[in-house]
């Protein structure tokens, strides 16, 4: 099987039908495939590399927690789990409210492992679990782009996808999240509804539902699945694409989908009660309608068939009438007309803002703005609508779906930050279509350019007006194939090209774009320097440690250096996961004066609370930092990230907002020993809580309102400096965080706030330092014992002090704690 | 009057048309349908016996409905399958049609057993 063998089988342009080419394309996509799985996994390593083998964030350490009780304990002890160890004194049922996919998913592999004698520790297995279900997700996306376009359109998508830096953001080595297996369990299910709806067979529609459930147990995003593909279904409908692929695609899904649906305890019976839910039984109905208005239509006469329209319509629409009566007044007589909060906020994304804090102070939860866009897909920004456009010739079931998966994503997108991780499929499907179509153009044109082979029809003014950004777009579409190998080949390159003719060997007409042969070849030369230019600066760049961005934003717009926008994408992609995404947050580190300074904080303030408090003592903070709490320092906390009770976070709000005495009967009665706070004045990290008092104070006061914004605002913004409003230098915040901190430089000067804070010198009555990181970052703090003796005052005299200091404050409210 | 009398004509005709057009189905067809017709009634008799006694436990109910539903489904998937007047299916065989139904029938009823209760 010779090169000049398979070239000369193109020149004949037949090849439909030998075997063997067919099967050397097969291998050949099949090791390009590896390939970008290997690529996928090892773009996302950066993190171990650069850091260590460490979870990240806030929200995997839950899962680390839940993933370490499940090994140990057993599966039946993990259904049926109850946890004291955090909202305290409420607990929480983590059986019947966590998404079970992920921990499952880890455990397994654990599992696995261990039984084969690999000793891999969980947190091992949790951590590379994210890389090689980026892998997984790459080749779902083959398969989904395959089913919509063809072999080479699905490559391109598939190697889009490995390196899309919104995908990586959520899924590097140590993001232990849903995210890291729900988009692989999303792209799997689109792409074999797309097949079942191409091939019509009951045994893909299985898969599919199965592919589905796995989705269910594994994020909360599957009600975007059970809300798309009616939608695309009805599309289909209305649009006259009914056929029975069609019913056989969608209605199993339903019944199997709810019922697999209802049997993962988070969901329940949310599956058929709610509103999420409600479009795909509509749209079952309207199919079983539809099918059997067809099959009618089959067995009749065409006169016969009008008069069944009319008999039916008549005594149909008055039961039909009725129906969406019942239904209405259903659905009305819920306040929130059956939808949860978030799927609320999502659809009115002015929603969380008014009626509920709690999502609105999420920074995933804020809506994007434009460079993130440019940030997290990059190039494929400018070339979803060249596949949009794409898809429309020929318009097929499989393509009409993927623009409507584009469009419903890039509207959610636009709604909420992290959605920008739904769009990334998508984008990165309809790019690979765009790419692969403009190959298909250009090879066909060399093709018939070749000497001894006529027909070529020259559109000469089309050509002329558009060879330069040809040249590049046919760079563009090389360099898929040209980087996924490391060393390429022109040979195996043109094999490559001539291989694509017989699988999309279709006999359409399309119009005959020549192009002059000469600028083609050149262009193609042109593409081979381009690659091992762009190999070597891809290793310069890295080694050197330079941030590659400004300058891929600059050989962007001025085209310097004749790189074009493929070589930017990938050029950005390694660097967006090199630099911007692997931190694990948990450590944080900078570099100066040559050096790396690696912050530890958070680590070390979990490890004193870990062997310097005992088991049973509380420790309450905000709730950001409670899953790290209950998983690093292994103590009961009181609020976590799971915030399912608004009341409990507004009561560690409210405590953290008022004076020091209310603070400590609050924190009191809820049997807290320890709080701590998170501090960043000292060395500028501005995530610290006096940046996100804001929220301590709004959503207290959402549920207290003797605790009102206004009184800690001056000017509208929150202050800490001599201007500060009294209410704000007296609470339990503000003394927690700048307690002694005059004692660092002598004028406690704020790094964050960039002023020198209100009142210095103070001390604490009520609380007592226990313990203060090495950089301030995070400050323990005990709860002094209450006293036993009152000196001075008698008990009498007690209520009258509290009443007159409330009446001193101008409220009239009774606050709850006195 | 006429006009009552011309649509009545008309509901009959349609009757005996839809009737003759029916009876030219082939057997298996048929008995297929029958199948369809047998578990959508034990369906509707769930709901009745819901009515009556109430919905608890929710989810035996939801199961057993779901499972008349969903064979029902299934077997006009098949009836769709197999038919011999369905253009797009004429490569198909039969037994194919017929192993992946029973595929399908398999993995609905083990998801019932499992949330019945």
């Amino acid at each position: 099987m010779s090169a000049k063998e398979s070239s000369n089988a193109a020149l004949r342009y037949l090849n439909t039908g030998n075997t063997l080419q067919h099967a050397f394309g097969d291998v050949l996509s099949y090791f390009i495939l590896l390939l970008i799985g290997i690529l996928a996994f090892s773009i996302r390593i950066f993190s171990v590399i650069k850091y260590e083998s460490v979870i990240h964030e806030f929200d995997p350490y839950f899962n680390y927690r839940v993933t370490q009780f499940l090994t140990k304990k057993g599966i039946y002890e993990f259904w049926n789990w109850f946890d004291d160890r955090t909202w305290y004194p409420l607990g929480r049922v983590i059986g019947g409210t966590v998404y079970p996919g992920l921990t499952l998913t880890a455990g397994s592999i654990w599992w696995l492992l261990n039984s084969l004698n690999i000793p891999l520790s969980v947190e091992t297995a949790c951590v590379f679990t994210a890389p090689i279900f980026s892998a997984l997700a790459s080749w779902a996306t083959y398969l989904l782009t395959k089913e919509v376009k063809g072999a080479g359109a699905g490559l391109t998508a598939a190697f889009l996808l490995a390196m899309v830096p919104s995908y990586i953001s959520r899924s590097v080595a140590g993001s232990y999240d849903n995210e890291a297996v729900a988009i692989f369990a999303l792209i799997f299910t689109f792409g074999l509804y797309i097949k079942t709806l191409n091939t019509g067979s009951l045994f893909y529609a299985t898969l599919n539902s199965l592919a589905y459930f796995y989705m269910v147990c594994s994020w909360g995003g599957y009600t975007f699945i059970i809300n798309l593909i009616p939608m695309h279904v009805l599309l289909c409908v209305i649009t006259g694409r009914y056929s029975s692929r069609l019913y056989i695609a969608y209605a199993p899904l339903v019944v199997l989908g709810t019922l697999l649906a209802a049997s993962v305890p988070v969901v329940g019976f949310n599956a058929v009660m709610t509103s999420e839910h409600f479009a795909s039984f509509l749209v079952f109905i309207i199919i079983q309608v539809v099918a059997f208005v067809y099959y009618i239509k089959g067995i009749l006469s065409p006169k016969m068939f009008k008069v069944a329209v009319t008999l039916v319509v008549s005594v149909g629409l008055a039961v039909c009438c009725a129906v969406v009566a019942v239904l209405i007044a259903l659905v009305a007589s819920s306040p929130t007309k059956g939808w949860s909060g978030r799927s609320l906020s999502l659809l009115d994304p002015t929603y969380a803002s008014k009626y509920i804090p709690i999502i609105a102070s999420v920074s995933e939860h804020q809506p994007p703005t434009w460079p993130s866009y440019f940030m997290d897909i990059n190039v494929l920004a400018f070339l979803v609508p060249a596949g949009i456009i794409a898809c429309f010739l020929p318009l097929s079931d499989a393509s009409s779906f993927v623009v409507l998966y584009i469009a419903t994503s890039a509207y959610f997108s636009g709604v909420m930050v992290r959605l920008m991780l739904v769009l990334a499929p998508a984008a990165c499907s309809t790019s690979g279509i765009a790419l692969s179509e403009a190959f298909d153009v250009f090879t066909r044109s060399i093709k018939f350019q070749l000497p001894g082979v006529s027909k070529a029809e020259i559109d000469v003014g089309e050509t002329s007006s558009a060879i330069a950004e040809e040249q590049n777009v046919a760079g563009k579409t090389e360099k898929p194939e040209e980087t996924s190998k490391d060393r390429p080949s022109r040979k195996k390159k043109k094999e490559r090209e001539h291989e694509e003719k017989p699988t999309k060997a279709k006999a359409e007409k399309k119009r005959l774009l020549a192009l002059p042969l000469v600028a083609t070849v050149v262009s193609l030369l042109l593409l081979v320097f381009l690659g091992a230019f762009y190999v070597v600066c891809k290793c310069y760049f890295i080694k050197f440690g330079f941030s590659t961005r400004p300058l891929a934003l600059l050989v962007c717009k001025y085209r310097i250096l004749g790189m074009d926008a493929e070589d930017v994408y990938k050029l950005h992609c390694v660097w967006a996961a090199a630099e911007a995404y692997s931190a694990p947050s948990v450590v944080l580190s900078y570099r100066a004066h040559g050096r790396l300074h690696v912050f530890d904080d958070f680590r070390e303030a979990y490890a004193w609370l870990r062997h310097n408090t005992d088991v049973n003592d509380k420790v309450a903070s905000w709730w950001d930092y409670g899953y790290q709490t209950t998983a690093m320092a292994n103590r009961t906390v009181i609020v976590d990230n799971n915030t399912w009770n608004n009341t409990h976070i507004a009561t560690v709000g409210t405590a953290m907002s008022s004076p020091e005495r209310a603070a400590w009967d609050i924190f009191h009665s809820l049997d807290v020993k320890y709080v701590f706070v998170i501090f960043g004045g000292l060395i500028g990290y501005p995530s610290d809580d006096i940046n996100k008092f804001l929220w301590m104070v709004r959503i207290g006061g959402g549920v207290f309102p003797h605790i009102k914004e206004a009184d800690y605002l001056k000017d509208g913004s929150y202050r800490i400096d001599s201007q500060a409003t009294p209410t704000m230098l007296n609470c339990l915040m503000y003394k927690l965080s700048y307690y002694r901190f005059v004692e660092t430089d002598g004028k406690a000067y704020d790094k964050v706030r960039r002023t020198e804070i209100g009142k210095k010198y103070f001390k604490l009555t009520h609380f007592e330092e226990v313990f203060t990181t090495h950089h301030w970052m995070v400050r323990i703090y005990k709860l002094k014992p209450p006293k036993n003796m009152i000196r001075g005052k008698t008990k009498k005299s007690k209520p009258k002090t509290s009443s007159r200091s409330s009446s001193r404050s101008g409220t009239k409210k009774k606050n709850p704690w006195h | 009057m006429a006009r009552e009398k011309s649509s009545k004509d008309n509901a009959q005709a349609l009757f005996h048309s839809l009737r003759s057009a029916y009876a030219a189905t082939p057997v298996n067809l048929k008995i297929i349908d029958l199948y369809v017709g047998f578990a959508v009634f034990t369906a509707l008799i769930q709901v009745v016996y819901m009515a009556s006694v109430g919905s608890f436990p929710f989810n035996s109910f939801l199961s057993g409905v779901l499972s008349c539903v969903g064979t029902a489904v299934l077997a006009v998937c098949l009836r769709i399958q197999v038919n011999k007047e369905n253009k797009e299916f004429k490569d198909l065989p039969p037994e194919r049609a017929f192993a992946d139904f029973v595929l399908c029938n398999l993995v609905l009823h083990l998801v019932i057993m499992n949330f019945l209760g």
